[in-house]
């Protein structure tokens, strides 16, 4: 406890408990060298917003829609999002009282666990995970309680996990679906499989984090937890516009949740926020009205680069669990010797190829690697390529090692 | 008669689809297998099976079918000629012709798109009949072309060229070199 102690009277307790990131150096370095870098790292889509989605949002400005909109969100869009959540995924909320409109699914995360959480109480956090989870509790004053998650089970929550992971102070539970940065997605029986540890426990919330749902790559795979008849008026589902309609720099999201857990985030909203960009808020009501082909066929180009990525990684002999969804896969590469961000390290430098340390995402990800294919096929291809030569070479090493040891050995 | 048949099979093979889930799937393939060409005409079938999880052998038959049907008619470079060739010139021709008994315009239309100079030509509703686009190295050659070879065919009754004098969008791309990928290298 005292390491943790801080160190500048003048920054607050909190701020300092959030340590800061490891692997900033490795970014900026990795950002330095851009342009002859190829950049597998990368949480965003790589496509550009549709066109339809620019242009009405160019409209919106054009039209002189330049004020605060409700704090809520504009009530048109509060229902787009109703119709097209129980239309895609078959979840059904009150545009009135159980939806708001955020500044990104990261705003909502944020809401979500300041609105349910008292300081001292945990949150438990499913790892690998995306890195705003444990910062966001901590800021609240609450403590995360990291589930890591296994490649044996497909990096899906497993009951006895998370019953083993539950304490009297345990108030929520972070899912998120398919996953950054496994790619993992638990499916209705996954889901189901939750049930009786839940049940037992009725005073745990569930934050479901669904930014990626419209990327899953077997039909029917998304479930959101919410959908089961007995989680839903426990669960706040986040979703946004980022990852399915490719709006990243729009910063967009929304949550639904029973109306008093809206309520309340509203209130954080409303002090913090205001309301959320109008212009975005116009350009994501064309989105959700008109865009589902654009959708899909990013998510068969999504799926066609998910294929070759796998089969690169097989043909190197890096053990990696199918992802099921989102846009990275997450393969093992401790079989090169190397930890996770040595790997990284010397990738960037030796072949000019930027992937993100597992580590990044959780101490349990040691040994893996997230590589994103939010990128050209051509970029995949040449930086499979790099990558095959270079995990290559480092087996050798390996090789060369134990056979030196093997003769020390004699 | 021939096409009679074809029409019938058509028919037969769209009723077919509907009730059977393997030609429904083997048509989302076609589909999915034209997409990926249309914008990509040198990938290969090894590339386009994995991307599509399926065997190079079944890429290499729907490919086939495609080619067969002549719903893929060629593969060819999409190209600017108007960079190569600073003097290059398109021109859109609308042609106004007499129909003939029994053949309306499909005679006519063969006499001027057998023309290597053209590079399409279709039949329009509308004021005018054809809407022809030669290609040529200059606005003389373009003119030439017209008056000496499409204006003086009997039943082409006028013709009115317009010249192309930038080209901004081609076959659904954009002509514009690439932008660079503004992203940071690393974003989690």
């Amino acid at each position: 406890m005292s390491s943790d102690k801080p160190t500048s009277p003048r920054l607050s307790d909190r701020v300092q408990s959030i340590p800061p990131s490891g692997i900033r150096r490795f970014f900026d370095l990795a950002n330095e060298m851009k342009g002859e870098v190829i950049s597998l790292s990368i949480g965003e889509p790589d496509f550009v917003t549709p066109w339809t989605v620019r242009e009405a949002g160019m409209y919106s400005l054009e039209s002189g829609r330049t004020h605060y909109t409700a704090n809520q969100g504009m009530k048109e869009l509060r229902q787009a999002v109703s119709d097209y959540a129980g239309r895609r995924f078959s979840l059904h909320y009150d545009p009135l009282k159980e939806i708001m409109i955020t500044v990104g699914g990261s705003e909502a995360i944020d809401d979500a666990i300041r609105a349910l959480v008292n300081p001292g109480e945990e949150v438990l956090v499913p790892e690998p995970a995306y890195v705003a989870y444990n910062a966001c509790v901590k800021l609240a004053g609450a403590c995360p309680r990291s589930i890591p998650l296994s490649a044996k089970y497909d990096f899906k929550l497993q009951p006895q996990q998370l019953e083993a992971a539950i304490t009297a102070k345990t108030r929520l539970l972070i899912m998120a679906y398919p996953n950054n940065p496994t790619g993992a997605v638990m499916d209705r029986q996954d889901l189901e499989a939750l049930l009786p540890v839940l049940q037992a426990h009725p005073d745990i919330t569930v934050i479901s984090d669904e930014l990626y749902a419209e990327l899953t790559y077997a039909p029917n795979t998304f479930t959101s937890p919410a959908v089961i008849p007995e989680l839903k008026s426990r669960c706040v589902v986040i979703g946004g516009f980022s990852k399915a309609f490719a709006m990243t720099g729009w910063r967009l999201g929304y949550a639904m949740a029973p109306a008093d857990v809206i309520a309340a985030m509203n209130k954080i909203h409303q002090y913090v926020i205001m309301s959320a960009p109008t212009l975005a808020q116009y350009a994501a009501l064309e989105a959700l009205r008109h865009s589902e082909e654009l959708v899909r066929d990013m998510r068969e180009e999504y799926d066609g680069r998910r294929r070759v990525l796998l089969r690169r990684l097989h043909d190197m002999g890096l053990p990696c669990f199918i992802p099921g969804g989102a846009f990275y896969a997450f393969p093992d590469i401790s079989s090169t010797g190397l930890s996770s961000e040595a790997f990284c390290e010397q990738l960037l430098f030796d072949q000019k190829v930027a992937v993100v340390p597992g580590t990044a995402f959780g101490n349990c990800a040691e040994g893996y690697i997230r590589i994103s294919y939010a990128a050209s096929l051509e970029n995949i291809e040449t930086a499979m390529q790099r990558m095959a030569d270079f995990v290559a070479r480092h087996r050798t090493l390996i090789n060369k090692e134990q056979v030196k040891k093997a003769h020390a050995g004699i | 008669m021939a096409k009679e048949n074809r029409d019938q099979d058509n028919k037969a093979a769209d009723a077919f689809r509907a009730t059977d889930p393997a030609a429904a799937e083997n048509s989302r393939l076609e589909d999915r297998v034209l997409r990926v060409l249309k914008d990509n005409a040198k990938i290969s079938p090894d590339e386009l099976a994995l991307m599509m999880g399926t065997e190079t052998t079944a890429i290499k038959e729907v490919i086939a079918q495609l080619e067969k049907q002549q719903i893929i008619l060629g593969y060819g470079a999409l190209i600017d000629w108007m960079k190569r060739d600073r003097e290059a010139v398109t021109g859109l021709i609308e042609v106004r012709v007499t129909p003939q008994r029994d053949r309306g315009f499909d005679r006519i239309a063969q006499r001027i798109y057998n023309f290597p100079e053209v590079n399409s030509c279709y039949l329009m509703s509308g004021d005018y009949d054809l809407l022809v686009t030669v290609e040529g190295h200059s606005l003389r050659d373009v003119s030439h072309f017209v008056s000496e070879k499409i204006a003086v065919i009997d039943e082409v009754l006028s013709t009115r060229t317009h010249f192309i004098l930038k080209k901004y969008k081609m076959e659904g791309h954009i002509l514009k070199s690439p932008s660079d990928d503004e992203r940071e290298v690393m974003v989690l």
